[in-house]
C-alpha cells in the first residue's frame, strides 16, 4: 500500500540522513578532542561508589549529611514549618536583589556576630547572600583575588576540607599551609600553628574553620582561640572563616560563634562564609551568606558594592527558596527557638555515636587508644585509619570513608554490627 | 601626674594607649573667660565635682573613647580595604529601584525584562503552583542534587529544548547537561569551561544582553562585536554580520541568541540562520546560544528552538545556555541548564566530568527547588500541556501589547516608521529613541526604560499604552 511504501521511503531518508549526519561530523574533528577525562569528585565520588555498591550491609561515612538514627535523612520540623510560614509570606517568585534577601542576609549576621555585636550596631558589616558554603567561599576568593594585592596567599589549616584548595586556586589565589594537625595525638598541634602563623608575611589572608574543623574534627579551645587571636593581630592579617556548623558542633550557636566574635571584637578583618546546609538540613537549597567585617558603615558601603558586581558575574542573583525559609525560621520567636532546641538534638546524635563507637572499640578488643574520637568534635572523626585500610573497608565491607580516613558519625543505628578494624589491619567484628 | 589604667589584656599596646596626663591649671576664675585648650578646663571643671564615684566613671568613659580614637587611627593607617572604590550600581537593577521610588500615578516601568500581567502585577503560572503543591505534599527532603543537577531535571531540560526530539536517535549526537543557577550561572559555567579548554576570541552581537559583556570582561576574555543592529532598518544588518563572522579566526566562540533577541528583538529568518551555520562550519567557528526565551518568543516551543534545529541539521558542534526564568516564571529560584552537543560518547563523558569540576569550585551543587518545579511540570503530560496554554497566553499578550503600541503610535502622528515594534520579537523592543528622548521620558512622563531605548513590552498593559505612545510622540517631536 502507498501508506507502507511511504512508511518504507521515510524510514530510508532518516536513515540516510543519520549517515549524512555521521559522516558531516566525522569529517570534522571533535571541538573538544584535548578535553582529558577528568577524576570524580573525592567526598561525592564516595557517594556514587556507594550508591552503585549493591550490598545490604554497606555504610556511608563519606559524604557529610546528617542522617538520624535510622540512617535517613532529616528534615527539621522547624524548616517544614518555616516552609509553610514563607509561602505564606512570600507570593511570589521574582529576582531577589544581587545582593539576596535583605531580612535574611540581616537575621545571618546577627546569627554569626551576636544580637549585640558592636561590627553590626555601627553598620560595618557587608553581607551578600550566597550559594551556600561554596559560594561564600568562592565569593571571598575573587574578593581577595581582585582588591588584595596581586600574589596575596591564603594559608589554609594542612588539614582541610577538600573543596578548599580547589575554590581558592580557581579563583587565582596562591595556597599556602600552616600546621594543625598533630598525626602523633590526632589532636591541635598548637605549637606548630601559632610558630607558622608568627612566621605570616604582613597582611596575609589565614582561612580558618569556626567550629568543626573539617576533616578532622579538631578544634582549638577558647583559651587557644585567644593565643591564635593575638598572633593575627601582631601579625596585621586577615582572617576568612568558614563556619559550617554552627549549632550543630556544640548545640549552642553563641559557643559555635565563639571565635568568630572574638576575632571581630578584637578589630581583625573578617570575611565569613555560613552556610545552612548542614545546621538547617537545607543542603541542596544552597542557602549560604558571605560577609565582610569593615573598619566603617562607609567602608562597608564600598566593600558591598564591588562583592555585588563580582555576584553578579557568577549567578545574578541568588536562589529565593531557601533564604526565605531560614528568614522565616529565624525571625519568628517560636520557630527559632524550635530549631536551636533541634540542632541541639543533631549535636547530642554526634556525641552519643562518638561515645558508643569508642565504648564499642574498647569492647571489641581493639588494643588502641581511641580517645582522640570523643575528643574531636563536630560531623567528622579523623580516625586515624590509612588508606589501604580505608580501601579494605570498603571493598571487603561496604563501609565507605574518605581516602584520608576521616569517616562520618552516625550512619545506622546498631553499633553492635559496626565492624571495627584496629591499625593492624586485623578484623574484629563486634556484635 | 602620670596615671596609668590597668585592663585585663595587658598588652603593652594597650597600657600605652591608656596612659593619662593630667593638667591641673594653678589659676582660678580667669580660665572660664579663655577659649578652652582641651583636656585641662574641662578636667578642671570636673574637679569641683564632690562624688568620686562620677567622677571615676567620667573618667573611665574618657578612657574608652580615647582608646577608640587611638586605636581608630591606627587602624587608618593600614587600612585592608582603603582601595576599594565605590562600584556603579547596576544600571537595569537602578532603574527598578528608582522606578519604585517614584510617587507619580502614572509611572510606567518599561525596564527590566520580567513579565508583568496586564495589571503591571508579576504573574505565578498555575502550573507552577500545580506544582509546587505536588511537590509539599510529596514531603520530599532536601538533599544535595547530584553537581550537575538530577537525572529527572537533565531530562526534562533536554525534552524542553529540543522541543521532544531524540537527538541521539535522529542526528547521532550526543548532549552533555548540568543544570546551572539560572542563566547567568549557565553563562559563566560556559565561559570557564571554554576558557579551560578552547580559549578563543568570543564574537558577541552589537548589541547584547549587558551582563554578556560585563562577564566576559571579567574574566578576562577577549571580546569582539559583530554587526547585529542596524539603525537604519530597525532590523538585522545580516551583511554585516555574516562579513564579521567570515573573517573570524577558526576556534572563536559565536554567542548567538537562539530566539528574541535580548535587547533589539531581532532574529534572523531560518534562511538567515541556515546561512550563519554554513560560515561556522566552513570557518570553524563555535556556535554558543544562549536561550532564555523559547515558548515566549513566538508562544510555541518547536518554532522557538528552530535554530538550534537547522544548526544540528547543519552537523555543528555547539553549547547552548538555558534559562528558565521566563517561561516558567521561575526568576529567582535560578533555574538553568548548560547543554553540550558532543560527536561521542567517549568525548560527552570527558566533557561533563570536567563541567562538574568546575561547578565544585563554584557551587560545589545546583539548588534543587526551582529545578524540581521544572522538572514536575515537563514530567507530567496535563501539567505540561497546562504549562504550554499559559505560555501561549503570556506570550500572545506580549505579541497584542506590541500590535496596540504601534497602531496607537500610528493613530496619533509619532513621527517615523513604527513597524520594526510589530517585526520584531520578544520581550524587549528596540525602539530606536535616542539617550536623549529617553531622559526625557522619565524625566517628563516617569516612564522608566534603558538608556540604549530599549523597552521591555511587558511593562505595557491595555491601560498605559496610549500613555506610553503619547509620550513617545511628545519626545520624538520635541527632543
Amino acid at each position: 500500500s502507498t501508506q507502507s511504501t511511504w512508511g518504507i521511503i521515510k524510514m530510508l531518508s532518516n536513515s540516510i540522513k543519520k549517515d549524512l549526519y555521521k559522516v558531516v561530523q566525522r569529517s570534522f574533528s571533535s571541538f573538544w578532542a584535548n578535553v582529558q577525562q577528568g577524576p570524580p569528585d573525592p567526598i561525592f565520588g564516595i557517594t556514587d561508589a556507594f550508591r552503585k555498591d549493591s550490598s545490604s550491609q554497606k555504610v556511608n561515612l563519606g559524604a557529610g549529611t546528617y542522617r538520624d538514627d535510622n540512617g535517613k535523612p532529616f528534615v527539621l520540623e522547624c524548616v517544614k514549618k518555616g516552609q509553610a510560614l514563607s509561602q505564606q509570606k512570600y507570593h511570589d517568585y521574582e529576582y531577589l536583589p544581587v545582593p539576596g534577601l535583605a531580612p535574611f542576609t540581616d537575621v545571618s549576621i546577627r546569627l554569626a556576630y551576636g544580637a549585640d555585636s558592636q561590627a553590626i550596631k555601627e553598620k560595618r558589616v557587608a553581607a551578600l547572600q550566597a550559594l551556600s558554603g561554596t559560594g561564600s567561599l568562592r565569593l571571598g576568593a575573587e574578593f581577595i583575588r581582585k582588591f588584595m594585592p596581586a600574589g596575596t596567599p591564603i594559608y589554609m589549616p594542612d588539614q582541610t576540607w577538600a573543596n578548599h584548595k580547589n575554590i581558592f586556586t580557581s579563583a587565582g589565589l596562591q595556597i599556602k599551609e600552616y600546621r594543625y594537625y598533630q598525626p602523633k595525638t590526632r589532636l591541635l598541634n598548637l605549637e606548630g600553628l601559632l610558630e607558622d602563623l608568627n612566621n605570616l608575611p604582613e597582611r596575609s589572608v589565614v582561612l580558618l574553620h569556626a567550629c568543626a574543623h573539617n576533616p578532622t574534627g579538631v578544634d582549638p579551645s577558647q583559651a587557644e582561640w585567644r593565643q591564635i587571636r593575638d598572633i593575627i593581630q601582631k601579625r596585621n592579617a586577615l582572617v576568612f572563616f568558614d563556619m559550617a556548623y554552627q549549632g550543630f558542633t556544640s548545640g549552642d550557636t553563641e559557643l559555635d560563634a565563639y571565635a568568630v566574635r572574638l576575632f571581630a571584637d578584637a578589630n581583625i578583618p573578617i570575611l565569613l562564609a555560613q552556610s545552612y546546609a548542614k545546621n538547617f538540613g537545607l543542603y541542596g537549597m544552597r542557602v549560604g551568606c558571605f560577609s565582610v567585617v569593615c573598619q566603617s558603615e562607609e567602608e562597608a558601603r564600598r566593600v558591598q558594592s564591588q562583592a555585588t558586581i563580582i555576584a553578579r558575574g557568577i549567578w545574578s542573583n541568588p536562589p529565593v527558596e531557601g533564604a526565605r525559609i531560614v528568614e522565616s525560621v529565624l525571625n519568628d520567636k517560636e520557630l527559632s527557638q524550635l530549631w536551636h532546641k533541634e540542632v541541639k538534638i543533631m549535636a547530642d546524635r554526634v556525641k552519643t555515636m562518638r561515645d558508643q563507637l569508642v565504648v564499642n572499640l574498647r569492647k571489641s578488643g581493639s588494643p588502641h587508644d581511641w580517645s582522640h574520637i570523643t575528643k574531636q568534635i563536630g560531623m567528622f572523626a579523623f580516625t586515624g585509619l590509612q588508606p589501604p585500610q580505608v580501601e579494605t573497608l570498603a571493598r571487603d565491607h561496604h563501609i565507605y570513608f574518605t581516602k584520608d580516613g576521616s569517616c562520618l558519625l552516625y550512619t545506622s543505628d546498631a553499633a553492635d554490627d559496626l565492624l571495627c578494624v584496629d591499625l593492624c589491619g586485623r578484623r574484629i567484628i563486634y556484635k | 601626674v602620670l596615671i596609668f589604667f590597668f585592663f585585663k589584656q595587658k598588652t603593652a599596646y594597650e597600657i600605652s594607649a591608656c596612659t593619662y596626663f593630667f593638667f591641673f591649671q594653678a589659676e582660678d576664675g580667669i580660665r572660664d573667660a579663655q577659649e578652652s585648650r582641651g583636656l585641662g578646663d574641662v578636667y578642671k571643671r570636673q574637679y569641683q565635682r564632690r562624688v568620686h564615684g562620677e567622677l571615676s566613671k567620667f573618667l573611665m568613659q574618657r578612657l574608652n573613647t580615647l582608646t577608640q580614637q587611638l586605636v581608630a587611627a591606627q587602624r587608618q593607617q593600614d587600612d585592608v580595604f582603603a582601595d576599594v572604590q565605590l562600584a556603579p550600581p547596576d544600571v537595569i537593577l537602578g532603574l527598578t529601584l528608582a522606578f519604585k521610588a517614584d510617587q507619580d500615578p502614572n509611572k510606567v516601568s518599561l525596564g527590566v525584562g520580567a513579565y508583568r500581567d496586564d495589571d503591571g502585577k508579576p504573574y505565578v503560572f498555575q502550573s507552577v503552583r500545580k506544582a509546587e503543591q505536588k511537590i509539599v505534599s510529596a514531603n520530599l527532603d532536601k538533599e544535595y542534587a547530584p553537581i550537575d543537577g538530577t537525572p529527572e531535571f537533565i531530562k526534562a531540560a533536554q525534552k524542553l529544548l529540543f522541543a521532544g526530539e531524540d537527538i541521539l536517535a535522529k542526528y547521532g549526537r550526543h548532549v552533555v547537561t548540568s543544570q546551572c543557577v539560572g542563566g547567568t550561572g549557565s553563562l559563566r559555567l560556559a565561559f570557564e569551561f571554554l576558557n579551560r579548554f578552547k580559549p578563543g576570541t568570543i564574537y558577541v552581537s552589537n548589541p547584547t544582553w549587558a551582563n554578556h559583556n560585563q562577564i566576559v570582561e571579567y574574566m578576562g576574555l577577549r571580546l569582539v562585536q559583530y554587526p547585529y543592529w542596524c539603525p537604519k532598518t530597525k532590523g538585522l544588518n545580516f551583511s554585516g554580520m555574516i562579513e564579521c563572522l567570515s573573517q573570524a579566526a577558526p576556534g572563536s566562540i559565536i554567542l548567538l541568541h537562539a530566539c528574541a533577541h535580548n535587547p533589539t528583538g531581532v532574529d534572523p529568518t531560518a534562511e538567515q540562520w541556515r546561512e550563519i551555520a554554513k560560515v561556522c562550519r566552513e570557518k570553524r567557528l563555535f556556535p554558543y546560544f544562549d536561550n532564555a526565551y523559547q515558548g515566549f518568543a513566538s508562544g510555541d516551543l518547536e518554532k522557538d528552538s528552530l535554530s538550534l534545529r537547522i544548526f544540528l541539521e547543519e552537523g555543528l558542534q555547539f553549547l547552548v545556555t538555558q534559562s528558565f526564568a521566563k517561561n516558567f516564571g521561575l526568576y529567582g529560584e535560578r533555574v538553568g541548564a548548560i547543554h553540550v552537543v558532543c560527536n561521542s560518547k567517549e568525548i560527552a563523558e570527558r566533557v561533563s566530568s570536567q563541567m562538574k569540576i568546575v561547578v565544585r569550585v563554584t557551587y560545589s551543587n545546583p539548588p534543587i527547588h526551582g529545578a524540581r518545579l521544572v522538572q514536575t511540570i515537563i514530567g507530567d503530560s496535563q501539567l505540561f500541556d497546562e504549562w504550554r496554554q499559559e505560555l501561549k497566553q503570556v506570550a500572545g499578550r506580549i505579541i497584542q501589547m506590541r500590535a496596540m503600541l504601534r497602531q496607537e503610535l500610528e493613530s496619533q502622528g509619532a513621527p517615523g516608521k513604527w513597524d520594526h515594534i510589530t517585526s520584531q520579537i520578544g520581550m524587549f523592543s528596540y525602539t530606536g529613541l535616542t539617550p536623549k528622548q529617553c531622559d526625557l521620558l522619565t524625566q517628563k512622563y516617569h516612564i522608566y526604560l534603558v538608556k540604549n531605548g530599549r523597552i521591555s513590552i511587558c511593562g505595557l498593559t491595555t491601560k498605559n499604552v496610549s500613555y506610553v505612545a503619547r509620550a513617545i510622540k511628545d519626545v520624538v517631536e520635541n527632543a
